[in-house]
């Protein structure tokens, strides 16, 4: 989709420079000034960042074991600054690279459920009439099953055999039943609205009118709900793998870092906590983020609740 | 009212049928049968292998064993439990009143202290003692329920030994104790599991019931009660509170598979024997008439828990009691 079609009808008229900016500049500023939500931003990208480069920044590799009788479980220090684990490894180093599977998870997985419950929203509200009714059903039904257990149920199915991308797949196909009731209810207003009336009266086909014309609107609520659904995936997944149905080895989320810190815990605190520090931070951020862009994004596109 | 229930039992019994329905077809789509993965195929005679499955109905069409599963689920019958020598049903059924239990008094706890965390915030909006317990509370929200339930063991168990780190009775004395003795052993243990589930909780009702109040506070019959003269106090607790419970109460019905998902690592934790332990410990046997037991069975609780929240939204609101909705 084009970015131009992300400003909304008006931008580009005359009078928009004495009133003000389009929507999105003024959301863009709001944002801006939240100081929170921008703590929270560069935190993000600055664990992006870390996760992006691990093979630059961290310290050693992955899963390298220096000397696994000296170094076992050894108190963090100059040379190990998070310490070690029971295999000698760079807690640190597991730490920044379990980054890169944590938050690839997360965000993968939202958008997967980001993107199949916007299509799902958007034909049930296009549609209307019955079909809306048996879709909506079912989804109400589907928000209605515990998903943790569901993945478990899943995982234990497929012989805890699910593999990272089997993981991204299940959290996002569970994950999409909430953002398609909000599409659902923008688009079935957004479809009352007079230049979609227009739009038809020209001519323009079902497929244009709900691209160009309806998506549009629901972009910014949808922005919010992946952003908090984000921080809750994030849980989950650490959850999951904690119980050790999620990631598997050789991959190390937080979440296993955290669990492989916990048999040690009395003797070797260091393992769990810096992995339970940085989840806790990176929910933390992401949550002032989806705080932030509510505020900013509220007052002109959320419909009123 | 009668009709009004009678539609929600209806929505709920879709809801079961729609979860069982599911869990069929993960079944079948998962790779291998119950057979393939706990006898290696391999040293086990091929006859013998087709008799197992043709004795639990796996040689049938799919239809025909659909229907079969949703009889036998519609009476209770989850299927036998390979790890346990016994039928799925009686595991959960044995695991079903400790996760009452847990989740009962979390959401108990978490409504009553979160309600009034959001209402006190709210009629003290923008001092200080707000902010910080905004702050406070979306810390906590955004804890994982395994991480906060470490540390919970950690500082109140350990450091300060005041409960006790996990299990749902004292082994060793429990049998001796009088019966008041039970109940309180019973309590000690679930109070850190409770308290980890309330804690997130309260966080997250604190944060509604804010905005809840927030939106209540400036309404017209508001002003009346304080035109009326009655006590701040009152105007708050009782006028502007009440009709600010309704989004509350709404939004802990639905926030009730959340939750579940949150017991099940908390559970897990403190051992604490419930349906997630349950689940959790099946997922390492491999045993999968369990998991899909209690995903089905979360589901009727939720669907029951749903219908609880209903009755009580129609309870504090007369306009969905009387049907105008």
């Amino acid at each position: 989709m084009a970015t131009a079609t992300l400003v909304p009808a008006g931008a580009g008229d005359p009078r928009d420079a004495v009133v003000g900016a389009s929507p999105w500049r003024v959301a863009l500023h709001a944002l801006y000034r939240d100081r929170s939500a921008m703590a929270g931003l560069v935190m993000i990208f600055l664990l992006a960042a870390l996760a992006l480069a691990a093979p630059l920044v961290a310290p050693y590799a992955p899963n390298a074991q220096p000397d696994i009788i000296a170094l076992k479980n050894a108190a963090p220090s100059l040379a190990h600054p998070f310490g070690t684990d029971e295999y000698s490894r760079d807690v640190l180093t597991r730490i920044i690279y379990g980054a890169r599977v944590s938050l690839s998870i997360a965000f993968l997985s939202v958008m997967v459920a980001a993107t199949v419950g916007t299509a799902y929203g958007a034909i049930a509200g296009y549609a209307g009439g019955a079909v809306d009714t048996a879709m909506m059903r079912l989804v109400d039904a589907l928000l209605s099953i515990p998903v943790v257990l569901l993945l478990i149920a899943v995982a234990t199915l497929w012989d805890g055999r699910l593999g990272v991308v089997g993981l991204i797949l299940m959290l996002g196909l569970t994950g999409w039943f909430g953002v398609s009731r909000l599409v659902r209810s923008l688009v079935m207003s957004a479809r009352a609205d007079e230049f979609v009336t227009a739009a038809r009266a020209l001519g323009a086909s079902h497929a244009r009118i709900v691209a160009l014309h309806i998506l549009p609107q629901v972009i910014s609520p949808v922005l919010v709900a992946a952003t908090l659904a984000v921080g809750n995936v994030i849980v989950i997944e650490a959850g999951l793998t904690y119980l050790g149905v999620g990631v598997q080895p050789p991959h190390a989320s937080w979440g296993s870092i955290f669990h492989d810190g916990m048999n040690s815990l009395a003797s070797s605190w260091w393992v769990s906590l810096f992995a339970g520090v940085a989840l806790v931070i990176t929910v933390l951020a992401v949550n002032l983020v989806a705080d932030g862009l509510r505020e900013a994004l509220n007052a002109r596109q959320l419909p009123a609740r | 009212m009668r009709r009004f229930l009678a539609r929600r039992l209806a929505h709920g019994v879709l809801v079961v049928f729609v979860a069982t329905t599911l869990a069929f077809l993960l079944i079948h789509m998962a790779p291998g049968d119950p057979f393939s993965s706990t006898l290696s195929s391999e040293r086990v005679d091929p006859v013998a292998l087709a008799n197992w499955r043709a004795a639990y109905g796996l040689d049938r069409s799919l239809p025909e064993q659909y229907g079969r599963f949703l009889a036998q689920a519609a009476r209770g019958d989850l299927g036998p439990s390979i790890s346990g020598g016994r039928p799925a049903a009686d595991v959960l059924g044995d695991a079903l009143p400790y996760t009452l239990l847990l989740m009962g008094t979390a959401l108990l706890l978490s409504f009553v202290l979160g309600t009034a965390l959001g209402a006190w915030q709210a009629a003290r909006r923008g001092s200080a003692a707000d902010k910080m317990a905004s702050t406070a509370s979306l810390v906590v929200a955004s804890l994982p329920e395994f991480w906060l339930a470490v540390v919970l063991i950690l500082t109140l168990a350990y450091r300060v030994r005041l409960f006790p780190s996990g299990g749902a009775i004292d082994a060793a004395m429990h049998d001796a104790l009088p019966p008041v003795g039970r109940i309180i052993d019973i309590l000690r243990h679930l109070a850190l599991p409770a308290l980890t589930l309330a804690m997130l909780g309260t966080a997250s009702i604190a944060r509604y019931q804010r905005a809840a109040v927030l939106e209540v506070l400036p309404l017209d019959f508001v002003r009346t009660a304080r035109a009326k003269g009655l006590s701040e106090r009152v105007v708050l607790w009782r006028h502007a509170l009440r009709n600010a419970l309704v989004p509350t109460i709404v939004l802990a019905g639905l926030s009730l598979p959340t939750l579940f998902g949150g017991a099940v690592f908390v559970e897990q934790v403190f051992a604490w024997p419930g349906m997630g332990r349950a689940a959790a410990t099946a997922f390492a046997a491999r045993d999968y008439q369990i998991v899909v037991g209690a995903t089905i069975l979360g589901a009727v609780l939720v669907v029951v828990g749903g219908i609880m929240t209903d009755v009580l939204h129609a309870a504090v609101d007369p306009r969905v009691r009387h049907g105008e909705r």
